[in-house]
């Protein structure tokens, strides 16, 4: 029986749930001992000019060996993404300009971590406050300049060199438009962000907290001015990521400087309170959608224009729109599509990615622009988007956003959905309680999404060895921070092997292991590094085969793996000779390296439908249940899986009901702790309701798709209209997330007041 | 982030940390479970030179009948006000409030007294002792006395209790037959109340409507008065300077102060 | 200061400063790390253990106020010691798929263990609101919940087999059908 597709608990665990996993903090590397702590004074203010630093009086304080400023550096600030504004460069100590809160200023080592922290209050920086930007479409006028060598505020810009076509709308008989918010949210992983540092000679050994070793690297090596062969980059266990782990954090650099300064190791372990300034966040879009077709529904025209809100310091949200206008159309046979996006830096925290980036906020547009488009023309949302999908016959489908969609039945997944929710009873009940006036209230909320997986890097390596005992090692360039790889790929090269998961070993995120990788990022693992494992699995038997002809004095056509005993056996003859994968280990290394290329991304998708209580009376909203169809095609581990679609469901919902990142005028973080930014507990979640559909990509070999951003993806558009279907009998037809009890109070009171 | 250095003492009696706290004077802060003093000294927000940890006297951990009242020692754990059999049947509200504090853990070491001493206008319990008109008893150097908790709170995070002066026992009128309820409006379950109302016997405690818990009086006067109870709850607000914040305007909190009044002024109706 | 304190049934004793938050005291001096530390304002519960057999957040309570007293971490429990998760709660987490980075699972776990230890009679929205003091950011909480039911000895589907079985509006289990609603069914 192949162990493919069945539900296997993760070989992971029992270490994590009894000594617990290794983070970064966790580390006893014995090349660590000594290590001084490295506590960072960051800046209070969002834009000043720094008058003077006085680093004397913390200089002084017991145990502290050495305060850093920017003065003191060596290395040149960085541009943190290649296709911004090259003038948008980061120091990594802010020494003449602070453009955030939370920006480094001067670096404390001390011996003791409690010493650093006294000592770093000590710091007296002075500060000349200039004018604050936080708001992108008021930075968008370049009024107020926060890199006055680049000329504007504007990093990038995508299709936005000509005027928008003011007749594109023309023949439509419904033209609807809105602005919408896609707020800024925090990543949050549980585990904050991490590193040490030691050097032996000229060569740097870096634990980071991360989703990319070898990219990590790469980038390090670059700041620091080394060759990469002397950065030397491990993860160790991650305790997630959600895409702020991408990319090398200015803080890395920096420790592995000062640990070559001070001649000593170097370990950093931010609080939350840094990090929920410090570290990227995600999302940060203003969009103005505009959807145009006939009265029967035919969806013709859409356009979408957006301001995507950098952060001070350009990164991955610089990038973040590309995805957005490459999704823009989403599910829908949509004839005229038009987008473009500028990208533009404000007084805040750097925006990249969190899970989906980029295509969330497609997603969220494309079907807020549905639900406006269908309460227009007086229709049922459901059956709007389902005269609209690409239909199957249509696929590989070209979009008007550029790219080509292997595979798709998006009317099948929005029907099946629909039927398990009982969308005709829930209207009847909704009804029901429409003519009983009911204080609490119910919406329903559809959502079709399509999203692009392994939409970077198309490519990965993979090893995978058995050695003479008959345990295996798989390496692979991919990077799990929770998402069960170890399980994963070991179940790949069993299936080839028929050696038991207790014997194979995965390997990741060490670049002296694995030199190149791609990591874990954009839901690309499994097509991608998993992709890669079966091939090299599956080359390993061809090499195994070729050695055991001999042997077995049979032609290599006539082997088979005999997946009971782990050996090459001749196909058809009971009782023949055979020989084990460990002998033939034994007899000469066997060993495959291997690249897999799919060369295409790949396009899950799937629909959503939301059911919410809404009390009118106080704008609170209870989720009841949550149907999600997420179709990623076969499913390799489906208890790996669904915990991929929970925990994006619930990031999803979170987006669309609790959580934003919010500034006051000044620049000031008004949900810097997790006091105050509303990361859901288990007490504001239902269970989830997932339904199984499959549909293979032709891209690999397996018709594997990603699954981690899906539930993300699908869940917020469907939570958001839900709660404003509930209210649509009062004439809402919009509230921007997310729908927290003010919000909803305050629509339901300002619908109240234009009626009366 | 961890506190700044302090010194601590954990007196064996209450009786020692009395003495101690009038030697020590204004460097010292008295630690009973620590859930609200730990979080600011951790910001720094607070940095006391002296901590005296009263959470371990078991002098001040005792819920009893005396009387026509209930006494409560400052030191019982909120979990032990959510279990006791006592208060579920001589005060309910009590263990219906403590109940919705913060979330398990914080339950297992938040004390009562604590949580009325801090006098955070947010919190639960001060409204909830507000509505059943209970009283605090606090003793220093110079001895006991009892205040009306009507007359305890002076502003935010400040009462009449002196610093050199604990509270050591809290009393409320026996009200098992009473009607009472307790509405408690949040974003998340452990979060703060945006607002929340506690009811007992026609009386109106108001949690976040302004610098300290306050009492409904033109709710309860208009109730006394014969109105219904949706006429009543249209004047909870009144009197009342609620907060700004990322969870609330003054316009919206007035609202839902007048929503959750009348939701709690029906439930107590039975 | 002088501190002793048992943890997991060791006896442990260092001298301290006042300020060392057990959580750290766990971390540094005794050297056992599955304790967490995840957020600075006892939010996020990654740091709870189990004092004298109630739990509470590691993170906000000095080390000398548990002078004396037991501490039990997750590497405390049944079957740690030797790296198989056998206590119940670790079973069923790991068997339900309760985990993914780890990273608030030592505290989630003694959590549970608490809740459990506490009410014999869990159902689904008990364990939701007993877990509100634990933050997890992979898991949804949806596998939490069922392992959660499932160490208590109660079947995790039961409430959507029941609903299933129902006629009436299917809906979240636990979950506000609205008042209005069960009214007008009455």
């Amino acid at each position: 029986m192949s162990i493919l597709g069945t539900r296997v608990v993760r070989t992971e665990d029992p270490v994590f749930l009894t000594r617990g996993a290794t983070y970064t903090d966790d580390l006893t590397d014995e090349r660590l001992t000594g290590a001084l702590h490295l506590t960072l004074v960051r800046s209070p203010v969002a834009h000043a000019t720094i008058a003077s630093i006085d680093t004397s009086e913390a200089l002084a304080a017991p145990g502290v060996v050495a305060v850093v400023t920017g003065a003191d550096l060596d290395i040149d600030p960085a541009l943190l993404f290649p296709g911004a504004n090259k003038a948008m460069t980061r120091p990594f100590l802010a020494s003449e300009r602070v453009r955030f809160v939370g920006e480094p200023v001067a670096a404390v080592l001390s011996e003791e971590l409690y010493q650093g922290e006294d000592a770093a209050d000590l710091v007296d920086v002075d500060y000349d406050p200039l004018p604050v930007v936080i708001d992108p479409l008021a930075s968008a006028n370049d009024e107020t300049l926060l890199f006055p060598e680049a000329g504007t505020n504007t990093a990038a810009a995508y299709n936005h060199d000509e005027e928008p076509d003011a007749g594109f709308f023309d023949g439509c008989e419904v033209v609807v438009t809105r602005d919408l918010v896609n707020q800024r949210l925090a990543a949050a992983p549980l585990e904050t962000r991490a590193a040490s540092a030691f050097w032996e000679g000229d060569r740097v050994t870096l634990y980071i907290s991360n989703q990319n070793a070898q990219g990590g690297r790469d980038e390090i090596a670059g700041w620091l001015g080394l060759d990469k062969d002397k950065v030397h980059v491990i993860l160790p266990d991650v305790g997630g990521g959600f895409g702020a782990k991408i990319g090398s954090d200015p803080e890395f650099g920096l420790v592995a400087w000062l640990s070559r300064r001070q001649g000593r190791p170097v370990r950093w372990n931010e609080s939350r309170s840094e990090n929920m300034t410090g570290m990227v966040q995600g999302r940060a879009q203003r969009q103005t959608v505009t959807i145009g077709g006939t009265r029967e529904g035919k969806v013709t025209h859409y356009r979408l224009d957006v301001v995507q809100d950098a952060g001070a310091y350009p990164r991955l949200g610089t990038f973040l729109p590309m995805f957005t206008r490459m999704m823009a159309p989403g599910t829908y046979d949509i004839e005229n599509v038009d987008s473009r996006a500028r990208v533009v830096v404000t007084n805040t925290t750097s925006i990249a990615a969190y899970r989906g980036a980029g295509r969330p906020e497609a997603t969220a547009a494309i079907e807020r622009a549905m639900d406006l488009f269908a309460a227009e023309i007086g229709k049922d949302p459901a059956e709007v988007r389902k005269l609209n999908v690409v239909s199957p016959d249509k696929f590989p489908f070209t979009t008007k956003g550029g790219v080509e969609y292997d595979s798709g039945e998006y009317a099948k997944a929005i029907d099946l959905a629909l039927s398990e929710s009982g969308y005709a009873e829930l209207r009847a009940e909704q009804k029901a309680r429409r003519e009983r006036g009911d204080v609490r209230q119910m919406g329903i909320g559809v959502s079709s999404y399509v999203e692009i997986t392994g939409g970077g890097a198309f490519a990965e390596d993979a090893s995978v060895e058995v050695h003479a005992d008959g345990s295996v090692t798989v390496l692979t360039g991919t990077s799990p921070h929770g998402q069960g790889h170890a399980t994963a790929w070991a179940m790949l090269a069993s299936e080839h092997l028929g050696i038991g998961l207790d014997k194979i070993t995965v390997k990741h995120g060490d670049t002296d292991l694995i030199p190149s990788g791609g990591g874990t990022m954009g839901s690309r693992s499994l097509q991608t590094g998993g992709i890669a494992v079966h091939q090299a699995a599956g080359e390993l038997v061809d090499l195994a085969k070729q050695r055991a002809a001999d042997l077995l004095e049979a032609s290599v056509d006539d082997l088979e793996v005999d997946t009971d005993n782990a050996s090459i056996t001749v196909r058809g003859v009971p009782g023949s000779k055979s020989v084990t994968f460990a002998d033939l280990a034994a007899a000469e290394q066997l060993k495959v390296d291997t690249t897999w290329d799919g060369k295409k991304p790949t396009f899950p998708f799937g629909a959503h439908v939301c059911v919410v209580e809404v009390d009118t009376e106080s704008g609170k909203v209870t989720v009841e249940k949550i149907i999600a169809v997420d179709d990623a095609g076969p499913i390799l581990n489906p208890l790996l899986c669904e915990g991929q679609r929970h925990g994006g469901i619930a990031q999803g919902i979170a987006q669309a009901l609790l959580e934003e990142v919010v500034y006051d005028e000044e620049g000031q973080p008004l949900t810097g702790t997790f006091a105050d930014y509303g990361i859901p507990s288990a007490a504001e979640l239902p269970s989830f309701d997932l339904v199984e559909m499959t549909t293979p990509t032709p891209i690999n070999p397996m018709g594997y798709k990603g699954i981690g951003e899906a539930g993300t993806i699908g869940s917020t558009p469907a939570t958001q209209s839900a709660v404003i279907d509930a209210l649509s009998h009062l004439g809402i037809r919009h509230i921007d997330m997310p729908l927290t009890p003010l919000r909803v109070w305050e629509a339901i009171n300002a619908a109240s007041e234009a009626s009366s | 982030m961890i506190p700044l250095a302090f010194d601590y003492a954990r007196p064996d009696t209450l009786d020692d940390a009395i003495a101690l706290l009038a030697e020590k004077g204004e460097d010292a802060t008295v630690l009973a479970g620590g859930h609200s003093l730990i979080p600011v000294m951790k910001v720094r927000l607070g940095a006391p030179e002296f901590v005296i940890d009263i959470g371990r006297l078991a002098e001040l951990d005792y819920i009893r009948v005396e009387g026509d009242e209930v006494a409560i020692g400052a030191g019982t754990k909120h979990r032990d006000l959510v279990t006791s059999e006592v208060l579920g049947a001589e005060v309910p509200l009590v263990p219906a409030v403590a109940r919705t504090v913060g979330d398990p853990q914080v339950r297992a070491r938040g004390t009562l007294g604590g949580s009325l001493a801090h006098g955070d206008p947010a919190s639960d319990l001060p409204a909830a002792v507000l509505a059943l008109d209970g009283s605090i008893v606090l003793r220093g150097p110079r001895g006991s006395r009892t205040v009306g908790i009507a007359d305890f709170y002076t502003g935010v995070f400040s009462s009449v209790k002196e610093p050199d002066e604990l509270v050591v026992e809290i009393r409320l009128p026996r009200k098992g037959d009473a009607g009472w309820a307790y509405e408690k409006f949040t974003r998340r379950s452990n979060d703060w109340a945006i607002v929340a109302v506690a009811v007992c016997d026609g009386k109106v405690g108001l949690v976040n409507m302004g610098s300290t818990a306050l009492r409904a009086t033109a709710t309860e006067e208009a109730l006394t008065a014969g109105k219904s109870i949706a006429e009543a709850a249209a004047l909870a607000d009144e009197g009342t300077e609620p907060p700004a914040d990322t969870s609330g305007t003054p316009a919206y909190r007035r609202a839902l102060v007048k929503v959750l009044t009348r939701r709690a002024l029906e439930t107590a109706a039975g | 200061m002088k501190v002793q304190i048992s943890v997991n049934g060791e006896d442990t004793s260092a001298d301290v400063e006042p300020r060392l938050l057990l959580a750290h005291y766990l971390r540094e001096q005794v050297g056992l790390k599955a304790t967490n530390i995840g957020c600075d304002t006892t939010s996020c519960g990654a740091c709870t253990v189990l004092l004298d057999g109630e739990a509470v957040k590691s993170c906000t309570l000095l080390a000398v106020q548990a002078e004396g007293q037991s501490v039990t971490t997750m590497e405390g429990l049944e079957g740690a010691s030797d790296g198989t998760p056998t206590h119940p709660v670790t079973a069923a987490f790991h068997a339900e798929h309760g985990l993914q980075c780890g990273f608030c699972t030592p505290g989630m776990v003694m959590s549970a263990v608490s809740l459990i230890s506490h009410d014999d009679d869990l159902d689904e929205r008990k364990v939701r609101e007993g877990l509100e003091g634990n933050l997890c950011r992979c898991t949804g909480y949806h596998n939490i919940v069922r392992a959660v039911l499932v160490a208590a000895g109660k079947d995790p589907d039961a409430e959507q087999k029941a609903e299933a079985e129902s006629d009436a509006l299917r809906t979240a289990p636990g979950f506000s059908r609205g008042e209005s609603a069960e009214e007008a069914q009455a």
